[in-house]
């Protein structure tokens, strides 16, 4: 090795397919592609990945970073600690050097000496002259950025053993019929390598080997998979404000639509989206399409949810359909706008003004929001209210290694009650808010289908039964309680809770959902390892089902697991289902990273040793 | 607002039209507004505009905000749908619901504080989108329903009934219609339906974003001394620029004007107007010409009505956007959903 200070004191970390490398780059640089090109050819390496790119709202020149956790087993949480820092932009080196853990690697550009001050001496310090030799091999000053990337990648693929073929496939593939790209690419990144081979100590004690602990699982952010789960659900019109961290859902769905939604005669769309000129638009188009048929959608973060409030209590009132993708990020007000959070429940759960509830549903990961993202729009038509599909930036904006995505060819959309023109010329009684069938659903029309029995008034104000203004206090009443009959009777369409019993009995329970549950499960695994026991349920919907207050009631006290500062998770069960707060342990964690098993690990520790349970083994901060 | 039913029999020799419907088919409930309200007049003109063009009430759409005007879509096409949506928030729903399904026909009916005050951004939006639509402004200056407060269309200097004056710079809808490139657009007078009705005549079906600004003044705040926006000023500083004739597609264009002062606009649908100008000089074709006209006369204290500007081969949004033929909301669910095997593809493209 050569540069800073060489060799630490402490041994070197040495592991194998299980460790964390950090990139900390500079916005604008042309990082991010370089670094997923790493991640995606350990990846191929068949070797599971968790990276996730840590990013700035900024176009250009703030820091940014990019996480990469090679995991064979599989976690896919973010794991805290950094084994690996590649630390190539100078304004972060020392809160970056800061991370590294004892007998961690720094790799960092040496063509200007820094002071011995500038590096820890319990961390192996690896420099290469990265610029000194981009500023010989290139001229162009973009090309020197671009290659230095590549450079990097070609000399960690050295130092980590990454097979050169996988990177080089890879590429190929990114640059399939741009020959001009692909050849120095591949140039520049054996360049790294031949540098890393002739003048640093390789391996590292951390290095990849190649497995087979990949399988079929596909690597796909949640955006995009969302946006897929709209496509399956039959959404045809989209309508959209852009805002991080949702904006790349919108662009996904065109995108996919693109190529799945041309009609081949015509060349015409069999879809819409529009870029409305705000929150307040974009969700009153959705209201519009939907009353009139359309499966519709809009993709928002919290500041879009508060702008759509008055919308939210209109559609729910006048009982019509809407989907909501909240990709939920830092709040209140602008907040972190690129950091990640679970702390829109509240202003979800109960939006708008007056007395209002809705259905929310918090898929895990970018599967699970596929097939949570088809069923929305049948439970939006089967209800006829707006739900809340519950996503998270670290969901959302990060890729994930998932299972493949599946769909039934069988399956059908369930476009609920809706009466169709045989219906009413056979002279069915039709009364908009008439609850037939004793579930709180009651029937309607789109407009047009017949001539003079289909139509009625939509509107915000108080109606009987059969849609006719009234100021009347018993028909208000009457018509608000049918409104929660039908939220009890969603239950029975929603996502149910997923338990999992402990390997033992035990009294102490965790409730989790959305972006946690990948941590909880690694969590829970090393809990076991430890002899700790808790039995856990991942919610995946709102109102509650009943299993949601059995396993409380079966426990003496429960974990709530959440991604916010007022535990909104835990104040909604204990407000919908009249629980005794003690009963309840927050556990939260919203500093804008997202959670880790490591975090969970101490903080359940913690408490549950003050209940004299087995004391954990001490846990890594 | 139905407090009061119509009756429900009617004179059997009520004239039909070609659906055989009268023009009761037409009507809806019966109005809650004020005796002499403007706004009753709108509607008895929408009333007869579409029992005239002969199209059936259930192909319409009707939606509105919040607001007296917004009120009115439940006094006509009571076989129609209808939406009272959000204060101000009309146009987006409108803009959904006919992204939704492009074969209906879209009425929009707002106010002057529902698209110039809290839903001037919509209104604004709407039109440069060129949505496929009649959007109709019961203007009045005034808040109703709040008890006589002004809106954003009041004039300077024009006295509220409690004497208190309006400091703030008028915002003229028409204006802004032309410069948000609005396909069609006109100034009428609910006090005059001869001009009223071929306006929403040739309004229904033009094809992209027609405007109304419908002068309608409000007998209980906004109809005394002091006021522009009653009786009596819009009467005497109305200056028409066109009288309209409208010619559907079917009908035989008849020579019955005198030439020179006759200018005829087809429009995409076949359908004809016919302008007998009052004004010689004025170009219903030329949206420059058409502002620089309105500022002029504007500024001698003349409210300009008639057919301000026409562009009879616009298209609208559905153009923009490259959307199938066949309504949205009527695709099949082996039209929308790309199946298993698809998706199977799609996964291999992820690893």
């Amino acid at each position: 090795m050569q540069g800073g200070s060489g060799m630490s004191k402490v041994s070197p970390i040495r592991a194998v397919n299980d460790f964390v490398v950090k990139f900390a780059n500079v916005n604008g640089s042309g990082s991010a592609s370089a670094n997923l090109l790493f991640a995606k050819a350990i990846l191929r390496m068949g070797v599971p990945v968790a990276p996730r790119n840590i990013f700035p709202s900024n176009i250009q020149g703030l820091p940014t970073w990019f996480e990469v956790r090679v995991n064979e087993a599989g976690w896919r949480g973010r794991r805290g600690g950094v084994d690996l820092m590649v630390a190539m932009n100078p304004q972060t080196w020392d809160e970056d050097l800061k991370e590294i853990e004892p007998g961690g690697y720094l790799f960092y550009d040496s063509t200007k000496a820094l002071p011995a001050s500038k590096f820890r001496d319990d961390v192996n310090a690896i420099g290469m002259p990265l610029t000194a030799i981009c500023n010989r091999e290139y001229s162009d000053a973009r090309q020197r950025q671009l290659f230095k990337n590549i450079i990097y990648v070609g000399a960690l693929s050295t130092l980590l053993e990454i097979e050169p073929e996988t990177i080089a496939e890879l590429i190929g593939e990114q640059y399939k019929g741009k020959e001009a790209l692909l050849k120095p690419n591949v140039q520049a990144m054996h360049m790294g390598r031949a540098y890393a081979e002739n003048n640093l100590d390789w391996p590292l004690g951390v290095r990849v080997r190649r497995t087979n602990a990949v399988g079929d699982r596909i690597f796909i952010e949640g955006n995009s998979a969302a946006a897929l789960g709209c496509v399956y659900g039959g959404a045809t019109v989209c309508a959209w404000y852009p805002i991080t961290p949702s904006s790349s859902m919108a662009e996904a769905f065109a995108r996919h639509c693109k190529r799945f939604r041309t009609d081949p005669a015509s060349s015409k769309a069999r879809y819409a989206s529009v870029q409305a000129e705000d929150e307040l638009a974009s969700i009153g188009m959705v209201i519009g399409a939907s009353w009139n048929g359309a499966r519709a959608f809009t993709c928002t973060s919290g500041p879009g949810i508060s702008l759509m409030q008055e919308f939210i209590g209109l559609a729910y009132f006048a009982e019509i359909p809407a989907v909501i993708f909240d990709v939920q990020r830092g709040s209140p007000s602008t907040g972190m706008p690129t950091r990640t959070q679970q702390a829109d429940l509240l202003s979800c759960a109960y939006a708008s003004h007056g007395d209002t509830k809705h259905v929310l549903i918090f898929p895990q990961d970018p599967k699970e929001a596929f097939e949570f993202a088809a069923l929305s729009f049948d439970l939006a038509d089967r209800l006829q209210t707006p739900v809340f599909v519950m996503m998270d930036l670290d969901i959302g904006m990060q890729e994930w290694l998932c299972d493949p995505l599946a769909w039934d060819s069988r399956r059908h959309h369930d476009r609920g009650k809706v009466m169709s023109f045989q219906d009413l010329e056979s002279g069915t009684e039709f009364g908009r808010y008439l609850d037939v069938d004793g579930d709180g659903i009651a029937y309607h029309t789109y407009p047009g289908p017949h001539p003079s029995r289909a139509s009625y008034f939509t509107r915000g104000t108080t109606k009987d039964r059969y849609a006719h203004y009234t100021e009347e206090g018993a028909t208000y009443v009457d018509n608000m309680q049918r409104l929660l009959r039908k939220l009890e009777t969603a239950k029975q369409y929603l996502p149910e809770p997923v338990r999992r019993k402990a390997g033992a009995p035990t009294r102490f329970g965790a409730i989790y959902f959305g972006s946690t549950a990948p941590v909880m499960d690694e969590t829970l695994a090393a809990l076991e390892s430890q002899g700790v026991h808790l039995d856990t349920l991942r919610l995946r919907a709102f109102p509650f089902h009943d299993a949601v207050c059995d396993f409380i009631s079966e426990h003496e006290q429960v974990f709530v697991v959440e991604q916010n500062r007022d535990a909104q998770m835990r104040s909604l069960l204990i407000n919908e289902l009249v629980i005794d707060p003690g009963k309840l342990i927050p556990v939260l964690h919203y500093d804008g990273t997202p959670i880790t098993a490591r975090f969970i690990l101490r903080e359940i520790g913690e408490k549950l040793a003050m209940f004299n349970v087995t004391p954990l083994r001490k846990v890594a901060p | 607002m139905t407090y009061l039913a119509k009756p429900r029999l009617h004179h059997p020799e009520l004239p039909k039209n070609k659906l055989g419907y009268t023009h009761r088919d037409y009507e809806g409930a019966v109005s809650t507004l004020c005796a002499g309200c403007g706004h009753d007049s709108i509607s008895g003109a929408i009333i007869q505009a579409f029992f005239e063009l002969e199209l059936p009430p259930h192909r319409v759409a009707k939606l509105s905000g919040i607001g007296c005007s917004s009120k009115t879509p439940t006094y006509f096409l009571g076989n129609s749908h209808g939406f009272n949506s959000v204060h101000g928030r009309m146009p987006s729903v409108l803009t959904g619901a006919n992204l939704a399904n492009r074969d209906l026909i879209y009425l929009g009916v707002s106010g002057d504080g529902d698209s110039a005050s809290i839903g001037l951004g919509q209104f604004a939006h709407a039109l440069r989108r060129g949505v496929n639509m009649v959007y109709i402004v019961e203007n009045n200056g005034v808040y109703g329903l709040t008890k006589g407060q002004f809106s954003a269309t009041a004039d300077r200097g024009s006295k509220s009934k409690r004497g208190a004056v309006n400091n703030d710079q008028p915002i003229d809808l028409v204006l802004l219609a032309l410069q948000l490139g609005a396909s069609f657009v006109a100034r009428s007078f609910s006090g005059d339906k001869a001009q009223l009705v071929p306006l929403v005549k040739a309004a229904v079906l033009h094809r992209g974003a027609a405007f109304i600004d419908v002068i309608s003044p409000c007998v209980a705040f906004n109809n005394h001394a002091g006021s522009t926006k009653s009786y009596d000023f819009v009467r005497e500083h109305n200056q028409a620029v066109n009288r309209l004739d409208f010619m559907p597609t079917h009908s035989e264009i008849t020579a019955d004007y005198a030439p020179g002062s006759l200018q005829e606009v087809a429009q995409h649908d076949g359908s004809v107007l016919r302008l007998r100008k009052v004004h010689d000089d004025y170009n219903p074709g030329d949206r420059i010409a058409a502002i620089n006209y309105l500022l002029q006369r504007d500024a001698a204290g003349e409210i300009v009505t008639g057919l301000l500007y026409v562009q009879p081969d616009a298209t609208d949004l559905h153009a923009a956007l490259n959307t199938v033929d066949t309504p949205l909301n009527a695709l099949r669910e082996a039209e929308l959903v790309p199946g298993a095997a698809a998706l199977e593809k799609f996964n291999a493209s992820l690893r």
